[in-house]
């Protein structure tokens, strides 16, 4: 049976399995056959999962949710590429034309430390969710709707804040990075507030704490190999860290005040 | 929060302390061009830089201090880099990496050996001890026969000629790299300075090689 007769194709997938977190885990070889070029990479993985229930065996686990490019959460690495061999989208919109009948596929799990894997692809991205935390927020008081335009903001930085705040939280730069180093995820949360005047005023303590939260998660250091920006669906440019390098050099001389939780006026 | 134990902290320590060696080898390699005004040139000019000795000592200092902190936050980084991807992946591809910014804990190794060794031979002469007593018909110290009598042996041509393309790998990610680390580019800037740290650091390669050459193929006696 030959897929290729209705412009079908046949490929072969070697994908991580791996029972949990403390399996060592390998990679294991799958037929997927008559995959239609329209088909997405998570179809295609739908329907080698099928096989492998009918056939009474453990389904290929991975990480999906909105399958239309925004929720960041189908981390998979693809040929040895963030997201697979197509740019600016992720693993969801890479479509299946975009791999010729008979192509080997590896399929990986992002790998860092501070991404543990808890099942074949699926790996634990809580580590962003941290650093988020840490202070990826703005503390205004909400109140009434202001008016518009009532606060000026310039249109390059509004631009910018807008080209920062794109970033999903996907881990592509993570998985990409020679170092795992969570820079460009960083550097886009740190600029995408810092960049606009409500965020502005907590910039200093912002960026101090979240490369804080970012080192005590275990992720490497940048040494400017930009392959994030190179698998960025989003097209998150590097130069945000400089950006972020800059703001943190910024509060060396003068370090901002501490301030306590619930202080008041 | 101490800023330079963060890893940001780390990567301005090397930008600083590489950017002052890069300013040092900069000079060192214009230094070295005097070469070609033969012995007079050579020798004036490194009497020079023994005009005011507590001058030269705190320079001395100052590079060594640079070299050693360099040393220890790069190595530093290396290993945080290792360890941050215990499982390596059985297929990855790089796309904007480049073979010289792979290397640079490699290069970076090599060059500190090299330094060492430089040092040994023409400023200790530990392995030409009657070097130390070259006087020339002026009476200054005779850098000129030195550095002649060391680079017209094949073995130490190949020697600093191989240090100088390490040298160039090194700084070809090295010099763009620190304008990155220090946040001295933006979206405007980036290439521009991608590409003029690629043409210091071949400026700088091509000045330091011609030394070793011209000596070795008897261009300059
Ligand atoms: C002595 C032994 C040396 C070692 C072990 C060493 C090691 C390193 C390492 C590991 C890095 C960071 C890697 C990266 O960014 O990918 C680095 C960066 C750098 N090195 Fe060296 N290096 C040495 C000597 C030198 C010398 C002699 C120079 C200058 C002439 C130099 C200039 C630089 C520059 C400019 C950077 C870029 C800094 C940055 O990214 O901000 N290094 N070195
Ligand atoms: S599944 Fe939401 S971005 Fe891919």
């Amino acid at each position: 049976m030959s897929g290729s007769a209705h412009g079908n194709m046949n490929l072969t997938l070697h994908v991580w399995r791996q029972k949990d977190a403390k399996d060592k885990g390998r990679l294991e070889q799958y037929e997927a056959k008559g995959i239609s070029p329209d088909m997405s990479f998570l179809e295609m993985l739908d329907v080698v999962n099928e096989d492998l229930i009918k056939k009474g065996k453990d389904p290929i686990v991975f990480d999906h949710d909105c399958r239309e490019g925004i929720c960041g959460m189908c981390s998979q690495m693809i040929n040895g590429i963030a997201h697979g061999p197509d740019t600016d989208i992720t693993a969801c919109q890479l479509h299946m034309r975009k791999f010729k009948d008979g192509d080997a596929i590896f399929i990986e799990p992002w790998r860092a430390k501070a991404f543990p894997v808890l099942k074949d692809l699926m790996v634990d991205r809580g580590a962003l969710d941290r650093i988020i935390q840490s202070y990826g927020y703005t503390s205004a008081k909400t109140g009434g709707v202001p008016d518009g335009n009532a606060i000026l903001i310039s249109k390059e930085n509004a631009d910018l804040s807008m080209d920062a705040a794109a970033c999903i939280g996907c881990g592509a730069c993570v998985a990409s990075c020679p170092n795992a180093s969570a820079m460009l995820f960083v550097s886009a949360k740190v600029s995408h507030l810092g960049l606009l005047p409500q965020g502005e005023v907590e910039a200093a303590r912002r960026v101090r704490a979240m490369v804080e939260a970012m080192d005590a998660e275990g992720f490497g250091n940048c040494t400017n190999h930009y392959e994030c920006e190179a698998t960025c669906p989003k097209g998150i440019k590097a130069t945000f860290i400089s950006r972020m390098n800059r703001e943190l050099m910024k509060t060396i001389p003068c370090p901002p005040r501490e301030v306590k939780a619930g202080g008041g006026a | 929060m101490r800023w330079y134990t963060t890893s940001l902290g780390k990567k301005f320590i090397m930008g600083i302390t590489g950017l002052l060696m890069v300013v040092f080898v900069l000079a060192h390699m214009l230094g070295n061009l005097s070469t070609f005004g033969g012995a007079n040139g050579l020798n004036a000019y490194a009497e020079h830089l023994r005009v005011f000795p507590p001058g030269l000592w705190a320079f001395r200092g100052l590079m060594a201090l640079a070299f050693v902190v360099h040393i220890i936050t790069g190595v530093l980084l290396y290993l945080e880099n290792r360890a941050a991807r215990p499982v390596p992946y059985a297929n990855k591809k790089n796309d904007r990496t480049t073979f010289s910014a792979l290397t640079m804990v490699w290069t970076g190794i090599l060059l500190g050996i090299f330094v060492l060794i430089h040092l040994l031979q023409f400023t200790l002469h530990a392995f030409n001890a009657e070097w130390a007593h070259l006087v020339d018909a002026m009476g200054r110290f005779d850098v000129f026969t030195m550095v002649s009598a060391g680079l017209s042996n094949p073995l130490w041509a190949a020697f600093y000629i191989g240090a100088v393309v390490v040298l160039l790998l090194h700084l070809l990610h090295g010099i763009q790299s620190f304008f990155q680390s220090l946040g001295l580019t933006n979206e405007n800037t980036f290439c521009s300075i991608n590409l003029g740290g690629k043409f210091v650091a071949f400026v700088l390669a091509v000045g330091f090689v011609l030394i070793p050459l011209t000596i070795f193929f008897g261009i300059v006696k």
